[in-house]
This record gives structure tokens, C-alpha cells and sequence, in this order.
């Protein structure tokens, strides 16, 4: 399988993003420039984080329109999987491919920090190799990681298991003083109905070795890979 | 024809605002009193060549609900004119 590690002028994670899936996890990985319109090549992609068009207008709203999101809404279309982490979700969610938005953190501060986020649904290709309700530490690094949808969006979200991750404290509460933006219901990682797409706000590529001081993060990473082989051997 | 129209955008009611609570919370120290509530939006001007009003309205809609504002938070309004002073600034 194929990894495709997109970037857009003012991404500043994918040489991070690049290391854990190529070096750490092993996977044949390439860049893709924003300006690239053929993603057939790719099995997954992941969208890396970072300042994407200097943040203009809104997080993510420029970067939307590249011709990159265009093929990657094909891409998504086709069932093939997405990961967006941190400016990549704000583009997905931008973009229409996960619902809600994310805007300033509610203490109006930028958190660089690690946080525990408690696994909600082990049941999709990018949670596969967690159990139901473990904590994985893994950093966050943002001003703009409160996520917002209605009610009735939240609603939907979690009648249809659509919440991967919600940030939590050590003893594995998702309370308030736990999150690090003031999410609605602490989420920090939401799947596509389709279970095809998913975003998050911290970043797994920055937890993906014990050096580092995690490596819960890989466990996204390879819960991706899991489900490729896996389809790949029932094919 | 020239048009310059000036959207507003602004957070839906019911949206969280932290900068603006963040200013009320300034001007409150600053010592003004009667002030509940303090919501900040965006004023973006846009020029739009059109050969009617109705024209450049149409554009200046689609423009502020596919870029503008996010419909997931945000609204727009706009006003519209005729530029008579041409572009403005450098850009």
C-alpha cells in the first residue's frame, strides 16, 4: 500500500507526518503538492498539519479550493481513506467532507501540550488497533482546535458512532478541565458517516516514537494499515 | 461597471465568541458599565465588475456563501455601490 502526505504552502508537519509512516512504520510514502490533481497511486492519504495560506480568512479556507481537495474529494468518493490532522481537518471540515467547524480555542489561547484522548469507536480503519475506551497521549498544537457543530450535527455524530476520540484525564474522564480548546462534548477526532474519512485535532505523527515520549500515536497509523492488508487478503 | 460591496460577515447566535468575550471583558475594565455583550465579525470589501446591479449581486452572494463564511458558524450580509474612487490601497 501507499501513503500520500499532503501539503499546501504553510504546512509545517509533513516532514514529521513523512518519518512516522516511512521510516517508523515502514510504508512506501511520497509527498503530494497541493497543486497535484492524480491521487491514484495512493491507498491513503493523510493532510498534515500547520498554517496552510497563512491561516487567511479562516483555518482551512483557502486550501479547500487548491486542485488537491478537488481530487481528494474523489478519492473520499471512491472509499479510499483520509486522514486529516490538525489544519487537515480544519480543510476537511471546510470542505464538506466532515461536518462542523473548528474555531478559537475558547480560552483564546495557542496549546502546545500533550493530551490523553479516550478511544470512542475501535471500529473503524483508523481506530482498529485500539480497545474501546483506552487513552492514548498525544500532543496538540493549535489555536483554532474547538470544534463546533449543532446540536442536531452532535446528535448525528454520536447516534452513528461517528466520534473516534474525545479528550480525557488520566482516569480516563472526559471533563472540561481536560480538553485543551473547550471542544462540544470534548471531542477531538471525528469519522465521515462512511467510516472513510476521519480528522483530528491532535497530532499522531508527533506521538510515533518512544523517543519522543509516546508512541500511542501509531496506533492510528497502523489501525490504517490493518485495515488495507486486511481488505487487500479478503480481495 | 465597477462595484465595490462590503459583506459582513458575522457569528451565528449561539456560536461561542472568545475574542469578543475577551473585549467585553477589557472594556469592562476599562470602566464602561451597560455593556452585556461584545460578538466580533469580519467586514471584507470586494470589488465586482458586473454590467448591473442585479448582476454583481448575484456574483458578491455566491462569492460570500462559497468563500466568505463558513454556513457551519457564520452569516453574511452586503451592501453594494458603485465605485466611483476605483480600487482602493495597493491591492
Amino acid at each position: 500500500m501507499r501513503f500520500g502526505v499532503v501539503m499546501f504552502p504553510g504546512s509545517n508537519c509533513e516532514l514529521d507526518a513523512y518519518h512516522a509512516l516511512a521510516n517508523v512504520l515502514g510504508q512506501p510514502t511520497e509527498y503530494v503538492w497541493h497543486q497535484e490533481r492524480d491521487l491514484a497511486r495512493f491507498d491513503a492519504l493523510l493532510i498534515a498539519g500547520g498554517f496552510s495560506y497563512g491561516d487567511y480568512l479562516r483555518t482551512g479556507a483557502i486550501a479547500r479550493f487548491s486542485p488537491v481537495m478537488e481530487a481528494i474529494t474523489g478519492f473520499a468518493a471512491e472509499g479510499k481513506l483520509v486522514i486529516g490532522v490538525c489544519n487537515g481537518f480544519q480543510i476537511l471540515c471546510e470542505a464538506g467532507l466532515l461536518p462542523g467547524a473548528l474555531q478559537r480555542n475558547a480560552h483564546l489561547q495557542f496549546r502546545c501540550a500533550p493530551t490523553y484522548l479516550r478511544v470512542e469507536n475501535p471500529n473503524t480503519p483508523f481506530t482498529n488497533a485500539a480497545q474501546q475506551g483506552q487513552l492514548l497521549s498525544i500532543p496538540v498544537n493549535h489555536g483554532e482546535g474547538n470544534y463546533f457543530a449543532d446540536p442536531e450535527t452532535l446528535n448525528e455524530l454520536n447516534r452513528y458512532d461517528q466520534v473516534l476520540f474525545r479528550y480525557a484525564n488520566a482516569q480516563g474522564q472526559a471533563i472540561p478541565e481536560a480538553s485543551p480548546n473547550g471542544s462540544k462534548e470534548h471531542i477531538a477526532g471525528i469519522v465521515n458517516r462512511r467510516g472513510n474519512v476521519a480528522g483530528m485535532m491532535p497530532h499522531p505523527e508527533r506521538a510515533s516514537e518512544a523517543i519522543l515520549g509516546s508512541a500511542d500515536g501509531l496506533v492510528i497509523f497502523q489501525s490504517m494499515v490493518n485495515h488495507l492488508v486486511g481488505r487487500a487478503a479478503r480481495v | 461597471m465597477l462595484y465595490k460591496a462590503e459583506v459582513k460577515v458575522s457569528l451565528k447566535p449561539g456560536v461561542l465568541d472568545p475574542q469578543g468575550v475577551a473585549v467585553a471583558g477589557a472594556v469592562k475594565t476599562l470602566g464602561f458599565t451597560g455593556v452585556p455583550q461584545v460578538r466580533i465579525g469580519k467586514l471584507v470589501e470586494v470589488w465586482v465588475e458586473a454590467e448591473t446591479e442585479a448582476e454583481a449581486s448575484t456574483k458578491v452572494q455566491e462569492i460570500g456563501a462559497k468563500i466568505l463564511a463558513n454556513p457551519v458558524m457564520e452569516t453574511f450580509t452586503f451592501t453594494l455601490t458603485l465605485s466611483i474612487d476605483r480600487l482602493a490601497g495597493v491591492n
